[in-house]
């Protein structure tokens, strides 16, 4: 039920203090006084209790159990950094700067770390998301680009048709001309491909490394330099970094602009989708051209720079998802520079983990030593069975487990991409298995059983075809 | 081994065993080895963790809400304590996006109410489920216009919020759109004649805030009326004053989009904070974000799905209405338990409240000799006149517990010494009299 029918006339959940202050004739002209009031629910502080208790049952999450979505990086979500953020809930952005000193420190420490982390030498935390990340990165390069008087010529950005659809949208957004590469026959990008792409009407290439199959490209030094070579900049989504800390790092690869997912590597939490945090590192000869402020080491500790007369100007209001960065900052203060290391060794060791082990049933994409995950290819199965990778994900739901990613990335046909992350433990792992051996059972013995799954949930499979054909947007009172 | 992660060594050795490596370093052949290790500090227990955190923390000046008298797009408003119980659910805040809806069905209705109640503010007919928030809700509504129009010129009163123009010309730039600005009068109101002026056959959409940045609540109708039907009409409104004002959709606003922290959030240092945006449902298609809808499982159970995706990036790629993916959905979640706690009344109440405590301010100011720069009516926030060495003042002001009003000739030149004073429900009779007073000093 939703809230607004448990709503009665006149029950009310507040209290405000005694109001002692006189009142003055209220001054709004009468056309532009609310004549109706909204329909907000009316009901007691128990019904908004129950409400959303009531509601946060229907919802899975990490602290019920494994959430092993591909490029998603569902590790745990460590407690005592919901407690640090919270001390910095009370500041406005707009307090003068010498009553934030503390708060641009640890922006500053934030930073430093992070740039070592990249390999990169400046860095602006405002972006909120990964997405937008991007978009701040590619707007960096049409900057950079246009003080050169290059921006006429570069129109284009280059993405491997495995990527995250938000690089496409992303470079579209910038206003650059999309092209797409085809992915060699490894999975990796095909240099040749490239090749025949990249010249000086090429602005950016785009890649994620390891890529969204879970390989690391291998090439990725000769990559960074053909793109260098014609003058083209090489930008890093940062999706997948939850693989390779402590062994090398995008800057030195050769990227020149890499984004940050502080919710998927840095632990701090997805919160059904957001906030997050979308920090992009960039080599110097970029830095004049990110959004202002940034923050910066001073004689006497940090400041915020606004002084940026190259800058693209904003992407957001104030510095970004403050309270986003105190939890990433207390989790790298948490693991440190061995802790960091670990969580990338044991990521991808658990990702190997489960690809052999799942490999004796599934037929796994590019079958060969992955990284932190790795992709699923049900197309035979399928076939075989009528059970497409869809129904195999409903019927995880029903052993009480979340499913991976489906369909995604595009290049595999009913694709399953696996990313366990270093916080599950080899029990865990196990019973993910022994689920996907049962349902791989049940799709050969008795495949209807999977086909109308789920059926322990709180509700069964969702007709999401009428929901967007005939679409409801909001609850109307009958 | 760090204590957020449970291997053991002897589980190490087997699941390398399985694997069929010898060691770690197996795993890792393909990634070329350019440090060892990072220049960063070990980790730390979480005791020492807190400690450090806490001391940075402490580096800050902390102010009673009571006497807080700035706002500029962020506010202190009551916040009652089950929001920050009933938020902090584990399964809010560790639950990803909602891909699997069976088992997000928390998510997803929560997301559906909050819309619904987005729309009820507004008066829109649809609203998505966040952007990140209100400046960046704007740029995008510009963006939208486009789509809507195939035209690119944009007229942007000069009077919404200078950080979300800003944003605006980052956003709209390389699709090669025009910002033209709309000037204000002596009302702080949008100048008529100015907008008039500028109005022509290849006006994309014109944009105001209700209240504006001056705190001025800007005549709807009148803009309207002078808008053409064919163009987009945007508002970017405070959702507080929504309960004493009449909605923006009443007016016939095509787009409604804001910062939606005044509604429960704490002010986070600016963030995050959480953008709405809402419109109706002839332009839908067109809109960015995501958006939840009502729709029934296979046993005709009433549940909630992610609708209209194929505008989004994750199928339409470069096509897409956005790039935007993650959102800020546990904003969402906080405003949604706010206005179901406050409900119709209590939110009418606190804007009330932030009104009439704004006026009071307004009156013992002016007889302390402060002079209102704009005529116009305005709801929580106003502009007066301050001394050349009012800058000083504001920030001599934090050694008696005050963050006072702040100055904004620096952004608007013209304005010559100004502030801009905020009021709330948080204030008190006894801090606007000390504000007065050391403001009068």
């Amino acid at each position: 039920m939703t809230i607004f029918e448990k709503s009665v006339p006149g029950r009310k959940g507040y209290e405000l203090p005694v109001y002692d202050i006189e009142e003055v004739k209220c001054e709004i002209p009468e056309h532009l006084l609310r004549k109706e009031p909204p329909m907000l629910p009316e009901v007691s502080e128990v019904d908004v209790v129950r409400h959303y208790t009531d509601l946060a049952l229907k919802n899975y999450s990490v602290d019920r159990g494994f959430y092993p979505l591909g490029s998603c990086t569902m590790k745990y979500n460590p407690k005592i950094n919901e407690d640090m953020a919270a001390l910095f809930a009370n500041f406005h952005p707009f307090q003068p700067r010498e009553t934030i000193t503390g708060a641009i420190k640890l922006m500053g420490h934030l930073k430093e770390l992070l740039c070592e982390i990249t390999g990169t030498d400046d860095m602006t935390l405002q972006p909120a998301a990964g997405a937008h990340g991007e978009l701040t990165g590619l707007l960096v390069a049409r900057a950079y680009f246009e003080d050169k008087g290059e921006l006429e010529k570069r129109r284009k950005v280059l993405v491997p048709d495995s990527a995250h659809g938000t690089n496409p949208a992303s470079a579209a957004m910038a206003g650059f001309e999309v092209i797409e590469l085809k992915s060699g026959e490894d999975g990796c990008v095909n240099l040749d491909e490239l090749k025949a792409h990249l010249d000086d009407s090429v602005a950016v290439i785009m890649l994620t490394n390891p890529n969204t199959l879970g390989l690391f490209e291998k090439d990725i030094l000769e990559i960074a330099k053909m793109a260098h070579e014609v003058g083209a900049l090489l930008y890093y989504d940062g999706a997948n970094l939850n693989a390779i800390m402590g062994r090398t790092r995008p800057g030195d690869m050769g990227f020149d602009i890499v984004h940050l997912n502080l919710h998927k590597t840095f632990s701090t939490p997805h919160g059904m989708g957001g906030p997050g945090s979308g920090p992009i590192g960039v080599k110097k000869h970029l830095a004049p051209y990110l959004p202002v402020p940034v923050v910066r080491k001073t004689e006497n500790g940090y400041d915020l720079d606004y002084n940026l007369p190259k800058s693209i100007g904003m992407v957001r209001s104030f510095y970004g998802n403050f309270l986003v960065m105190v939890k990433a900052y207390t989790y790298i203060l948490t693991m440190g520079n061995k802790g960091l290391k670990q969580v990338s060794d044991m990521a991808v060791l658990n990702a190997n983990y489960l690809r052999k082990k799942l490999s004796r049933l599934y037929k796994v994409a590019y079958n060969r030593i992955c990284m932190h995950e790795f992709v699923i290819d049900n197309e035979e199965f399928s076939r075989k069975t009528g059970v497409k990778t869809l129904d195999i994900a409903k019927r995880i739901l029903d052993y009480g487990m979340h499913a991976p990613t489906i369909y995604f990335p595009l290049i595999v046909h009913e694709a399953m991409m696996i990313e366990p992350t270093e916080t599950e433990s080899k029990m865990t792992l196990d019973r993910f298995v022994e689920i996907l051996e049962k349902i791989y059972e049940e799709a050969h013995n008795n495949p209807e059983l999977v086909k109308k799954a789920p059926y322990t949930t709180p509700v069964r499979r969702l007709d999401d075809v009428s929901a967007t054909k005939f679409p409801i947007f909001r609850y109307t009172r009958k | 081994m760090h204590r957020y992660i449970p291997h053991t060594e002897e589980e190490i050795k087997r699941m390398l065993q399985e694997i069929g490596v010898n060691s770690i370093e197996d795993l890792f052949v393909d990634v070329p080895k350019t440090i060892d290790g990072y220049n960063i500090p070990e980790g730390k227990d979480e005791f020492t963790v807190r400690k450090i955190v806490e001391g940075l923390a402490k580096e800050n000046v902390s102010f009673d809400p009571e006497n807080v008298f700035l706002g500029a797009g962020v506010y202190y408003h009551y916040i009652p304590t089950v929001v920050k119980h009933l938020a902090s659910n584990p399964n809010f805040v560790t639950a990803y996006t909602p891909y699997q809806a069976e088992v997000s069905q928390g998510t997803l209705q929560m997301l559906f109410e909050y819309q619904t109640m987005m729309c009820e503010l507004t008066g829109m007919e649809v609203a998505n489920s966040s952007m990140y928030d209100g400046a960046s809700a704007f740029a995008e509504s510009l963006l939208m216009a486009t789509r809507i129009t195939g035209k690119t010129k944009m007229l942007v009163a000069q009077s919404i919020n200078p950080e979300y123009r800003t944003v605006a010309k980052t956003y709209t730039k390389p699709q090669g759109i025009e910002i033209l600005e709309v000037k204000y009068d002596e009302t702080g109101k949008v100048d008529m004649t100015n907008l008039k002026s500028l109005l022509s056959e290849d006006v994309a959409a014109v944009a105001v805030a209700y209240p504006n940045f001056f705190g001025i609540i800007e005549d709807l109708k009148a803009i309207r009326e002078l808008v053409p039907q064919n163009v987009v009409f945007i508002v970017v409104a405070e959702p507080v004053s929504l309960a004493l004002l009449e909605a923006p959709g009443k007016f016939g606003a095509d787009i409604v989009v804001g910062e939606g922290q005044a509604l429960g959030v704490t002010p986070n240092l600016g963030g995050p904070g959480i953008g709405f945006f809402a419109t109706l449902e002839k332009h839908v298609r067109k809109m960015p974000g995501r958006l939840i809808g009502e729709t029934k499982d296979i046993e005709g159970k009433k549940g909630y799905v992610m609708i209209l995706q194929t505008r989004e990036q994750h199928i339409r790629r470069e096509k897409a209405t956005s790039n935007i993916c993650s959102n800020q959905a546990y904003i969402a979640l906080i405003n949604a338990i706010y206005l179901s706690t406050m409900g119709p009344q209590g939110l009418k109440e606190v804007a009330w409240r932030s009104y009439n405590n704004a006026h009071v301010l307004a009156k013992m100011l002016e007889e302390k000799g402060f002079q209102r720069v704009f005529k116009g009516e305005f709801f929580n926030e106003f502009v007066i006149k301050v001394p050349e060495n009012y800058r000083e003042k504001w920030h001599a002001m934090v050694r008696e517990g005050i963050l006072g009003p702040i100055p904004i000739d620096r952004v608007y030149k013209s304005l010559g010494p100004s502030a801009l004073v905020c009021a709330t429900e948080v204030n008190t009779k006894t801090s606007m009299m000390k504000l007065v007073e050391v403001m009068s000093k």
